[in-house]
């Protein structure tokens, strides 16, 4: 009996020894720009831009399968800071300048069935069973996810309302006066 | 030593009508409302609440966080909301607000008359600067007391009063300086005192040679406080212009004007921390020029703060149906969408503007003159910025100084095709604050998802435990069953047995 078990030992701690090694020193090197990349989307795996994940996000953006404005969520913000990491010359003024949308529940239709803020990525809808739902803006990133699973539609996305502290200049309009040419 | 070069500037068309109209008090209107963040900082929070009667002078609210101001009452009577009001601001959108209505009584507390401020030690008189709730009155409505306490802890052995009031059409500082000049100098006695007697200098632009003599004859004798004219060119009141123009220092990009030593506060703000030390009258009402086309009596008005802009140029008469409506001056004024607006502590002019004077000339493609580069005060390059910021190249722009623009408005102002150019750099620095913001933003949803993750396996794990003990649980008594089942069996067997 000692020598089965002594056997079967020695094959383990060889064979983990060998495993731990070859994890340390065989590993496979994730594209450094996709690491990147993933860092910068927002992480809440939301699927609005037709992938399953962020990660799988970031890899169609640097093998320039997908669109860099593939992100709702992120904005314009993300589409300059992923611009500048792949060296991508893009034309910014041709993303919408949306205002952020941010989820909203109608109280007079919410029944407290608590499935949205199970589906909340980032526990920014609050409630109880039976009790009122609640949106904090300042956590909600716009991922749609409670959306799909309301059964009573009192979920929508709305624009972040404009307040003095979000409140910014918009960018001027083109001239007004066209230049006079000598022809015409 | 000053400076003899200026960098930039221009000499826009001085307006300065109301500069030999002398100050009235303005009567108090029947409702006044007072937005609880009239200054740079956290909003001031409500110390009274509605319906409560209060006393003329008594605090109303008080400063939250370290950057923050008191706010008084300017009349008696009592509180009738704290409500959502248009706040002064180019867009108008609503602010916490409180309206006050006036009894017309004007009774007050009882004030506890204090001892000669020039005996009392300087961080004293910085807490009471504080809880007079004054504010750069000169436009930036930073907290003074901050300021001064900044001041003390850091070395300035040099304090400026700035009287250059640059701006066309204004005239309060002005009509200040040469009818309560006495007033004025003790304020800045106080000022040079709270600062461990620095070295003071007061600037006055040369276009003022009574408010210039004036001051001098009221200064005569005091040895660390010296009278100095600087030439009349917009924005010679803007703090790093007139910092470089008087010590010949530049205030490098990014710092504060104490880094090299140096204290700014204007005239007015002077003036109000005298009143408030000297006679514990908190800051209440301030002096306003009043001016433009539309307006029937232009001048200065001592006004009290909450007043509605409307109320003001009913009192003032309107000469006609006012085109645009500013807040400040004509160079860095806001534009305010209606006059349903209150004044506060940082509005130093009201102008309505007629037709004429409001009408804007069309935008033409730039020529690349360069007028705008010899325009500007800081030494950038305006149509380079702007012409970034038109493709919104953000990070370039930012390259090429957009962060230390001061926003005076001298490059729009000599631009000769009329480009909007400060509005420009306005969206540029409203992107810039965007970005902060989703920037912040971003972070903290990545905290909160990776803190959700951690939380859902912790809840997964002990979900699994607490499985795992009800399975024994259940083991546990299946065997305990199982043996008792046994037992009988056994006793019964026994019994047979016998």
């Amino acid at each position: 009996m000692i020598e089965g078990i002594s056997t079967l030992t020695l094959l383990g701690f060889t064979l983990g020894t060998f495993l731990a090694l070859a994890a340390r020193f065989l590993k496979v090197e994730a594209d450094p720009i996709v690491e990147d990349i993933t860092g910068m989307l927002p992480g809440s795996n939301c699927g609005q831009c037709g992938f399953a994940g962020c990660g799988q996000a970031a890899e169609a953006v640097v093998d320039g399968s997908a669109s860099l404005d593939l992100c709702p969520p992120g904005g314009k913000g993300l589409v300059v800071n992923m611009a500048s990491r792949l060296g991508v010359d893009w034309d910014f003024s041709s993303v919408a300048n949306d205002a952020p949308m941010v989820a909203y529940i109608e109280e007079d239709t919410c029944i407290g069935c608590t499935r949205c803020f199970k589906a909340c990525p980032t526990d920014a809808v609050v409630g109880a069973p039976k009790q009122m739902h609640s949106v904090i803006n300042r956590a909600c990133n716009g991922c749609t996810l409670c959306v799909d699973v309301c059964p009573t539609e009192c979920l929508q996305m709305v624009e972040l309302e404009t307040t003095l502290d979000n409140w910014r200049w918009h960018k001027p309009r083109p001239m007004v006066g066209q230049p006079q040419t000598v022809l015409s | 030593m000053p400076k003899l070069n200026i960098r930039g500037g221009v000499h826009p068309n001085e307006n300065k009508t109301t500069a030999d109209i002398s100050i009235k008090r303005v009567p108090t209107p029947e409702r006044l409302y007072l937005p609880l963040k009239q200054h740079i900082g956290a909003p001031s929070k409500p110390v009274v609440v509605e319906d409560e009667i209060i006393l003329k002078e008594q605090v109303i609210a008080t400063p939250q966080g370290s950057v923050s101001a008191h706010i008084h009452a300017p009349c008696s009577g009592h509180v009738e909301s704290i409500t959502e009001w248009s706040a002064p601001h180019p867009s108008g959108l609503p602010t916490p607000t409180m309206v006050l209505v006036n009894d017309g009584n004007e009774k007050r507390g009882d004030i506890s008359l204090p001892v000669n401020p020039m005996f009392l030690r300087p961080e004293v008189i910085a807490d009471k600067v504080g809880r007079a709730g004054i504010v750069g009155l000169g436009g930036a409505t930073f907290p003074s007391a901050v300021k001064l306490t900044l001041g003390q802890s850091r070395n300035t052995p040099i304090l400026i009063i700035n009287g250059c009031e640059c701006e066309p059409y204004l005239t309060c500082d002005d009509r200040l300086m040469q009818e309560r000049t006495k007033a004025v100098i003790d304020g800045i006695k106080l000022l040079s005192h709270t600062l461990f007697g620095s070295e003071t200098i007061i600037t006055i632009e040369e276009n003022k040679p009574d408010a210039i003599r004036r001051m001098r004859e009221e200064s005569k004798g005091l040895g660390n406080i010296k009278i100095m004219p600087v030439p009349t060119r917009y924005p010679m009141g803007s703090e790093k212009q007139l910092i470089e123009y008087v010590t010949g220092r530049e205030v490098p990009a990014g710092k504060l004007s104490a880094d090299i030593g140096v204290m700014l506060h204007n005239v007015a703000t002077a003036y109000a921390i005298g009143t408030a030390v000297r006679y514990s009258k908190p800051l209440t009402h301030r002096i306003i020029t009043v001016a433009g086309g539309a307006v029937e009596r232009p001048g200065n008005y001592e006004v009290p703060i909450g007043m509605l802009i409307s109320d003001l140029l009913e009192f003032c008469g309107m000469r006609e149906d006012p085109k645009k409506i500013l807040m400040g001056g004509p160079m860095m004024g806001q534009a305010i969408p209606h006059a349903n607006i209150p004044i506060t502590k940082g509005c130093n002019g009201v102008l309505a503007m007629s037709a004429t004077e409001a009408a804007q000339r069309d935008e033409h493609p730039c020529i690349r003159c360069a007028s705008c580069v010899d325009a500007c005060p800081m030494g950038l390059s305006p149509l380079t910025m702007a012409s970034l910021l038109k493709k919104d190249k953000l990070d370039e722009a930012v390259e090429i100084g957009l962060k230390d623009c001061i926003l005076c408005g001298s490059c729009s102002f000599a631009c000769p095709s009329a480009i909007p150019l400060v509005h420009y750099f306005n969206y540029g620095k409203g992107e810039i604050l965007n970005r902060a913001q989703q920037q912040q933003k971003d972070d903290e949803i990545k905290r909160l998802i990776a803190e959700r993750q951690v939380r859902m396996e912790r809840l997964e794990k002990e979900r699994e435990e607490m499985m795992a003990k009800r399975m024994e649980a259940i083991a546990k008594r299946k065997a305990a069953e199982k043996a008792a089942a046994e037992k009988e069996t056994e006793k019964e067997s026994e019994k047979e047995v016998v």
